[in-house]
């Protein structure tokens, strides 16, 4: 009992202490200043993630260019804590509430449906058209363009390490380091290699996943595990920097994601692909001010400048790589060459058994013809739309968030393993 | 030889039983002292004012309504999980298998509501779900105990083992029950219906959990202070020879505690999904399950005095979210602070319970010497 006593005291102490610095201290929280409209985001990582910070330098600039006051909240987890941070964002005079992770989007929609004058964006997120709340949004990018530029790079280095007799036509294998075995990872691996092919026809690519947004130690792992495997180009779709460290202690070229990585891997960084948000928060923060009347389901392009290649390392990237992605890009924007035109791959695996590409049907060469894709969300996954039409897939046009999810050939998933520990 | 029969320049000797307001003016001591280091890192480090710093701790755990709820969700999460470990560390069986426990019990709960949601009423799911997340968690904590009564074999291990066999068995799910597919997500388990959820009482969503999680501390109080399971625990954790000796069967009271422990385990694991998270990941438990060790050491098993460490931590990590908030500090340094903290409490415990002797001081000597042969520790 005595014990117990000590410690109330002691604590009681600590906050009497606490609650006196304050009062003296004063200028302490900006919670609560006054009742200025402010703006809020939910990160599930901190700027230790890539994926995070890119969201978190997006929304700054775009807030400081609006001239609007913002929270953000990192180090969210996936689950009842969204939903905490989320109110307590609206609690402190939030118009608008923004989350990072595909994960956050239940708990924004329970938000949503509570705090109905507030608006809520789930960015990644896929549920918002079929969810008919006036106040839940969902907003992407065409990504999967950055993404088959950047494999544009990835093609040109492997070609002139072919030429310059460093590898043969045979070992120009790529390695990709996935984070899980969804549509969003599956529609940015896709685009990077048939952007590579489109520049070195024999290319091949395997790909490991992680099974985790974030997970240093994994990415590295991963990494290294390709390249033991003979990949001699690396390029990821997970948040931590090491799969580019990993390549950097290797010596092997790396096609970044999220941003510019020349700093730590000044040898083997190419070039990295992004989103850039600050488009769209922009856009959703002037239509918040405006009632809340901005698109339910936004996609962002190459043309609102959502999509962008960060600088090229000249160091290690092939001779004209700049004036080939130059050349790619304006084709991409004319319409001359779309990114999931069916001539360019053919599909041979339809397995019932392990759901691979169930709902594809193709011609005699192997090449696409109708794609059922699960579009609109619901519990069975079904496929609903179809997306090959006129010699292309049609990603992120029905949908912002990608539902490409095609297994095609020439990549080679090595596991679909899923490490449950962080 | 003059040398070496030279007293050490500092020495530790064993105190008597101390005073305890002495004991009391000790620990005050070192919380003043934890402030003043915690202000002092805070200043070097990043430069900003630490009275401010300390003020946006509280505000974030105490400053609106909603954050007292939110502290109260977390403190009895944190509580359930130390009160479980309680009774099996006090009889000195080392039960790390706390995450695993509450994990089972979160899976088994999160598995009615998915396989059960739509075919019978909410309430059955409910009680089926709470029987089911209490047994499976007891039978978590109970096959290491059961081993560890038949055949002594190690229980650091064998629960720690527990634990990763949970977690596995729950990604196994995850991937079965994701949404959408590859995405290693559940998402919120029947969000339109709301099977299987905890009703709220009134328009407060974590009160039943609180409530909840008040009444088992305080059956645990009463379970380990008075009743003769209570004392059985006590002897063991102090001597199994003893035990024997009176005529405790020691293998029925390590299984039966083991049983409790893990049974109150699955029991916040189910509060967890029904109650609250309404989800299932395999970060659920959230280093809670070590996390309530450390709380019920510090609280010297004493369920009562748990309520407050795990308010304690639970202010310091929500503290920590603010402060990474409003001065764009990162969320570990309210582990830094946390951990300063920390150290001082468990310090102060050193300084109770030893005297340091500077050479010289003879009455020192004299009292060490009547301490007799066992008190000193050279």
């Amino acid at each position: 009992m005595k014990k117990v006593i000590v410690l109330i005291l002691s604590l009681a102490m600590m906050f009497a202490c606490g609650a006196l610095l304050t009062s003296c201290g004063g200028s302490g929280g900006e919670g609560e200043s006054g009742q200025a409209m402010q703006v809020g985001l939910v990160c599930l990582h901190d700027e230790n993630s890539g994926y995070d910070l890119n969201f978190i330098n997006g929304f700054k600039e775009a807030c400081e260019e609006e001239g609007i006051e913002y929270q953000i909240k990192t180090n969210i987890p996936e689950g009842q804590e969204c939903y905490d941070a989320a109110a307590e964002l609206v609690d402190s005079g939030c118009g608008i509430v923004f989350s990072d992770s595909y994960g956050h989007q239940p708990y924004m929609i329970q938000a949503a449906t509570d705090f109905p004058d507030v608006q809520f964006v789930s960015c990644t997120g896929d549920r918002a058209k079929t969810e008919g709340l006036d106040n839940f949004h969902n907003a992407f990018a065409t990504i999967y363009e950055g993404r088959y530029l950047a494999g544009v790079a990835a093609g040109m280095k492997l070609n002139e390490m072919i030429d310059e007799g460093k590898i043969t036509k045979d070992q120009a294998k790529m390695g990709y380091v996935g984070a899980l075995t969804y549509a969003e990872v599956i529609s940015g691996y896709t685009s990077f290699y048939l952007g590579a092919k489109s520049i070195c026809p024999d290319v091949t690519m395997e790909v490991t996943f992680t099974g985790s947004w974030l997970n240093e130690t994994a990415e590295k792992e991963a990494a290294n595990k390709l390249i033991d495997n003979g990949c001699v180009l690396i390029s990821q779709h997970a948040d931590s920097m090491g799969a580019p460290t990993a390549c950097e202690k290797a010596g092997v070229p790396d096609v970044s994601y999220n941003g510019s990585t020349i700093d730590a891997c000044p040898n083997t960084y190419i070039i990295s692909s992004r989103i850039n948000w600050t488009p769209y928060y922009k856009y959703a923060i002037e239509g918040m001010m405006n009632e809340g009347s901005f698109d339910t389901d936004w996609t962002g392009t190459r043309e609102t400048e959502s999509v962008l290649l960060t600088e090229i390392n000249d160091k290690v990237a092939a001779k004209g790589t700049q004036e080939k992605i130059d050349e790619v890009a304006a084709k991409l924007d004319s319409g001359e060459i779309k990114v999931f035109d069916t001539s360019t791959f053919t599909v041979s695996t339809i397995d019932e058994k392990t759901f691979t590409n169930l709902g594809a049907k193709t011609d005699a060469d192997g090449h696409l013809t109708s794609y059922m894709a699960d579009v609109e969300y619901d519990e069975k996954f079904t496929g609903d739309t179809e997306a090959v039409k006129d010699g292309y897939f049609h990603e992120s046009e029905f949908r912002s968030a990608p539902y490409f999810n095609v297994q095609i050939d020439g990549i080679k998933l090595l596991d679909t393993k899923f490490e449950a520990i962080d | 030889m003059s040398k070496a029969n030279r007293e050490p320049l500092i020495h530790i000797t064993k105190r008597k039983e101390m005073d305890w307001k002495q004991a009391w003016i000790i620990r005050v001591i070192s919380i003043v002292c934890a402030l003043i280091v915690c202000a002092l890192v805070t200043m070097v480090m990043t430069g900003q004012d630490p009275l401010s710093i300390f003020g946006a701790i509280l505000e974030g755990a105490f400053g609106t309504e909603r954050k007292l709820w939110i502290l109260g969700k977390e403190t009895a999460v944190l509580l359930c999980v130390s009160v479980a470990m309680a009774p099996a560390f006090r009889m000195k069986f080392w039960n790390l298998g706390g995450e695993g426990q509450m994990l089972i019990g979160a899976w088994l709960t999160a598995a009615c509501m998915i396989y059960l949601g739509g075919k019978v009423p909410s309430v059955v799911i409910i009680l089926i779900s709470l029987i089911g997340a209490i047994a499976i968690g007891a039978v978590w904590a109970g096959i290491p105990a059961f081993f560890k009564a038949k055949w002594n074999t190690n229980e650091v291990l064998f629960t720690l083992m527990m634990n990763y066999v949970a977690i596995q068995l729950v990604a196994y799910y995850i991937i079965i029950w994701e949404n959408p597919k590859g995405s290693f997500n559940v998402g919120i388990i029947n969000q339109s219906t709301r099977d299987g959820w905890l009703p709220y009482i009134g328009s407060f969503q974590y009160l039943l959990n609180i409530l909840v999680v008040a009444a088992v501390t305080v059956l645990m109080y009463v379970y380990l202070q008075y009743s003769k399971h209570g004392y059985e625990i006590a002897v063991v954790g102090e001597s199994q020879s003893t035990a024997r000796y009176v005529g405790i069967k020691v293998d029925r009271v390590i299984i039966r505690t083991l049983l409790v422990s893990g049974g109150i385990c699955g029991l916040c694991g189910f509060l967890m999904v029904a109650g609250t998270d309404h989800t299932i990941t395999t970060t659920l438990a959230g280093g809670r399950g070590f996390l309530g060790i450390l709380v019920a050491w510090l609280a010297q098993f004493n369920s009562l005095a748990m309520v407050l460490v795990s308010l304690l931590l639970c202010v310091m990590s929500r503290g920590a979210g603010e402060i990474s908030t409003d001065y764009g500090l990162n969320q570990s340094f309210g582990d830094i602070l946390t951990g300063i903290i920390l150290f001082f409490i468990i310090g102060s415990e050193f300084f109770i319970n030893y005297r340091i002797n500077v050479r010289g001081s003879d009455k020192v000597i004299k009292e060490a010497k009547s301490a007799g042969p066992e008190g000193g520790l050279h």
